[in-house]
């Protein structure tokens, strides 16, 4: 694409004072990235393994449940509802609404509290009856 | 095509022709995605056991199987879209960006076969233990 070189480019990350806004922009990104990437090759592997027999179930089944498959299954449902709720804020933004500054700002931090709050009590519910 | 510069290239190709599709069918996946994604999550944390007959016996059930076919459809599309703009967006190298979006479209489909051939085996012929 041709463009003169002498003209002003917009303003990139580097010129603005952080905003949570920003950081949801990202991690909705980051967010979609590690459910598309991580959340679908996992995905695949548990229902091949499913469908191939019990010997290739136990194998992700043992993977899964080790401390290292814990670690991820908590992220992956962290970055879930990060990107959900993050989502959700979109389809509201898409109706043109929601973009005064104190409103954005409010709506941004909610979905990081909301995604946190909800990994937080999926995964203490899963402890609390493991304890049973 | 306009006289070369950005605008005059773009002009023409909004969503008058085909270039609102993708946004539109982002959002159609996204609610399809808010959906069965949180009907899957809840779905695996109300089962008492994650362990091979437990999980062949839920997907034997028509409505979870497919649940799990439509979630399928609509992840892996939602992220064939979704992982294409991030491409565009953050690989410049041309040759690059190719070879990406095309490994992408590989991913998509073929992953998404994969599950549903999968489903679709454990619902109809069972698997044996």
């Amino acid at each position: 694409m041709s463009r003169n070189a002498a003209r002003p480019l917009s303003p990139h990350l580097s010129i603005w004072r952080w905003g949570p806004h920003m950081l949801v922009s990202i991690l909705h990104r980051a967010t979609g990235t590690a459910n598309a990437i991580g959340g679908g090759v996992l995905f695949i592997w548990w229902l091949v393994a499913a469908a191939s027999g019990p010997a290739a179930y136990d194998t992700f089944y043992r993977a899964a449940t080790s401390w290292f498959g814990y670690l991820v299954a908590i992220g992956l449902t962290w970055t879930f509802f990060q990107h959900m709720f993050s989502g959700v804020r979109h389809f509201v933004l898409d109706t043109g609404a929601g973009y005064e500054l104190k409103t954005n700002r409010t709506w941004a931090t909610a979905t990081i509290i909301g995604s946190l709050a909800v990994t937080l009590l999926i995964w203490g519910a899963v402890y609390a009856r493991s304890m049973h | 095509m306009g006289t070369g510069t950005g605008i005059g290239r773009v002009r023409g190709l909004g969503s008058a022709r085909h270039g609102g599709l993708h946004w539109w069918h982002q959002r159609l996946t996204a609610a399809g995605n808010l959906i069965l994604v949180l009907w899957f999550v809840i779905s695996l944390f109300r089962l008492p056991l994650h362990d091979f007959p437990t999980i062949l016996q839920w997907m034997s059930s028509p409505f979870v199987a497919v649940g799990l076919v439509l979630m399928t459809v609509s992840v892996f599309w939602h992220l064939k879209i979704g992982l294409q703009v991030f491409i565009e967006d953050y690989v410049h190298d041309d040759a690059l960006r190719v070879a990406a979006l095309m490994a992408l479209n590989f991913y998509a489909v073929g992953g998404g076969a994969l599950a549903i051939f999968s489903i679709l085996k454990i619902a109809l012929l069972g698997v044996k233990g």
